[in-house]
């Protein structure tokens, strides 16, 4: 028995191949947007990973340092570092930031280490480490920034030195890796009006500027020139011992709040991009229900111009089941066109979008499927309205 | 009673019920032997249609009997449980337009029927040619019907309805859109294969150019069919 959807296909290809193609920017669009949601996961999880962290060690009573804002003490890492299990400690700094780039600007999220130590570029694609303890940065390929460019932050300049690949905060901007030194002072310290209005202010108040302690006021002056403020501290665990087991003790006699890959991946990922995905979830919902009210509205169109042929069809002896089969085989051929223009469409167009868009097989073979299902389910209208078709329809009168 | 012809006996068909109820076939008697071409001819309305659609097995008359091909289809109720089967392999249908599917080349239209009735492909596609070359369309066997001329796609549409070698075909005014040689050149078409193939044909018609070639002709008025016979001209001298 020869095919009669793949007859029909064959007669009128243009009209499936460019329904197809309309389809299929449909599906590419839906595919990349759950792409889209896969970057954000896979942001979020290189970020821990290229911390190099089992621990992560914030202000007590906050989520940070991603999630929230965090400040502690940079001398707290010592004190870390002696508890049972710590293997290595960093104090380490994050903040975000438009940073210029020729005549563009770049958001990138500005992180301040130990050279080192943990939180720092894991690898480098060109150039070096930071090797001086001011001045040198080392950038995500992402920035734009070449080896030997210099990078304006606050108040200082800062020459590119390396440069690095894949290391984005959970939003998807490129790091920029500063020492840590650089880092508080960029984060933490006003510019210079303001330190100059403070001392005035604070040299006007009597309580701290008395005739009878002469160093009082000098000392405070220099507490609010200088920042020993961190945003949090990076544990790596001794081999043999559970992340979980060190966390502990820190967290009850240190007093701080102590994550481990776990629950920091939870807040990243459930909390933090949780709006995020549930705003994408709706954008494919919506995008499967229009694609599904397209192929229902094509397949009922092309079905109705074909009536009589249809009733011609069931006049002569044609099953009905034959006639349902090519109305679904016809529903499913165009999904198939559908999905691979959408596919290589949304493989061309997916590394011009600013971030990250990761676009996994298992999406696609998912996506394949619920294709397949809305177009079977989009023929049921068509198929329903050939077979109520009246054989006596051919014949008229 | 004839074998393998058509024999209708006092078919009544009533459209709807109580004061609303329309008969349009109030009796109808009519035989056509294997290999005979009657016409039926009537005015609108008068139920050539709904005659047609009756022995189609499309629609269910209301009362009577018929048997198309020596077989008792109807009798009171349809005898026969799969009319849809009836349809396929004992009736063969001639439209007034030709209804070819246009996404099949002429071959596949004409071995479609065999196909679906369980032929092989290869089997379906001989005997689609075989007809074709006999009525003299074989050159176009992979042309799309879109292709053809009016008078080809009648002629295919003929050898489709041919193809499962039915005992019985149903013409719906065959040479409605064709020029008078055209036309006369189907209604020689059908009387060979009728003859060729002892095949029982009805022809539903308005066309003046071919009324006066047949031997029979049925008047249908008022749902009643009245038989006169036809001046039977024969075929091979008109133009």
């Amino acid at each position: 028995m020869i095919s009669l959807a793949g007859r029909d296909i064959l007669h009128a290809w243009q009209k499936f191949v460019f329904t197809g193609l309309g389809l299929g920017l449909l599906i590419g669009v839906t595919l990349s947007m759950a792409g889209v949601y896969r970057g954000m996961v896979d942001d979020a999880q290189a970020l821990l990973s290229n911390s190099g962290a089992d621990l992560w060690v914030v202000q007590k009573d906050t989520q940070g340092p991603y999630a929230e804002s965090s400040s502690i003490k940079d001398d707290l890492v010592r004190s870390v570092l002696g508890m049972p299990g710590v293997a290595r400690a960093a104090n380490v700094t994050y903040f975000t930031m438009q940073v210029q780039q020729g005549k563009d600007e770049v958001r990138a999220m500005v992180v301040g280490i130990e050279p080192g130590q943990p939180g720092g570029p894991g690898y480098l694609v060109a150039g070096r480490h930071l090797t001086r303890s001011h001045y040198e940065a080392v950038a995500d390929v992402k920035t734009g920034f070449l080896l030997g460019d210099r990078i304006r932050i606050r108040r200082h300049d800062y020459e590119v030195v390396g440069l690095t690949q894949r290391m984005v905060s959970s939003g998807g901007d490129p790091m920029v890796f500063i020492s840590l030194k650089d880092a508080q002072e960029a984060q933490f310290l006003k510019d210079n009006d303001a330190i100059l209005n403070d001392r005035v202010r604070t040299a006007a108040n009597p309580a701290f500027n008395r005739p009878g302690t002469p160093g009082l006021l000098d000392a405070l002056q220099a507490t609010q020139t200088s920042s020993h403020n961190v945003n949090a501290i990076l544990v790596q665990v001794q081999d043999g011992l559970l992340p979980q087991q060190v966390a502990e003790p820190i967290r009850r006699w240190k007093h701080l709040q102590v994550f481990t890959r776990e629950g920091m991946e939870d807040i990243l990922v459930a909390k933090l991009i949780a709006t995020s995905a549930k705003q994408i979830g709706m954008f494919l919902v919506i995008l499967a229900i229009v694609s599904a009210a397209i192929v229902a509205f094509i397949i009922y169109t092309m079905t109705l111009g074909k009536i009589r042929e249809i009733a011609v069809l069931k006049l002569i002896g044609t099953r009905n089941s034959t006639i349902a089969g090519m109305i679904l085989q016809q529903a499913l051929g165009l999904g198939v066109i559908g999905f691979v223009v959408g596919k290589l469409a949304a493989t061309l167009w997916a590394p011009v979008f600013p971030k990250f868009v990761l676009l996994q097989q298992g999406d696609a073979l998912t996506g394949f499927g619920v294709t397949m299902l809305i177009c079977a389910l989009a023929s049921t209208l068509a198929i329903r309205a050939a077979l109520r078709v009246d054989p006596a329809e051919a014949i008229g009168g | 009673m004839n074998q393998g012809g058509i024999l209708i006996e006092g078919l009544r068909k009533t459209y709807g019920q109580g004061d609303t109820a329309v008969e349009a076939l109030k009796d109808v008697n009519m035989t056509v032997g294997p290999g005979e071409v009657v016409g039926l001819v009537g005015p609108s309305g008068s139920g050539k249609s709904t005659l047609l659609k009756c022995l189609g097995a499309i629609i269910e008359p209301t009362a009577g009997r018929m048997v198309l091909g020596g077989n008792v289809i109807y009798d009171g109720g349809w005898k026969i449980p799969d009319l849809r089967t009836l349809r396929r392999d004992s009736i063969g249908f001639v439209f007034q337009a030709p209804y070819l599917i246009p996404f099949l080349d002429v071959t596949d239209n004409v071995a479609l029927l065999p196909m679906l009735a369980g032929v092989s492909n290869a089997v379906a596609r001989a005997r689609a040619l075989e007809l074709l070359a006999a009525l003299d369309v074989a050159h176009r066997a992979q042309a799309e019907p879109s292709q053809l001329s009016g008078g080809e796609q009648q002629r295919v549409s003929i050898a489709r309805a041919l193809a499962n070698r039915p005992p019985v075909i149903l013409a719906d005014e065959p040479t409605a859109p064709l020029d008078s040689e055209r036309a006369l050149g189907v209604m020689r078409i059908l009387n060979q294969m009728a003859q060729q193939s002892q095949t029982a044909i009805i022809v539903v018609t308005h066309d003046e150019k071919i009324i006066p070639t047949f031997k029979r002709i049925y008047h249908i008025r008022e749902g009643r069919t009245i038989e006169e016979a036809g001046e039977g001209r024969s075929l091979e001298g008109m133009a």
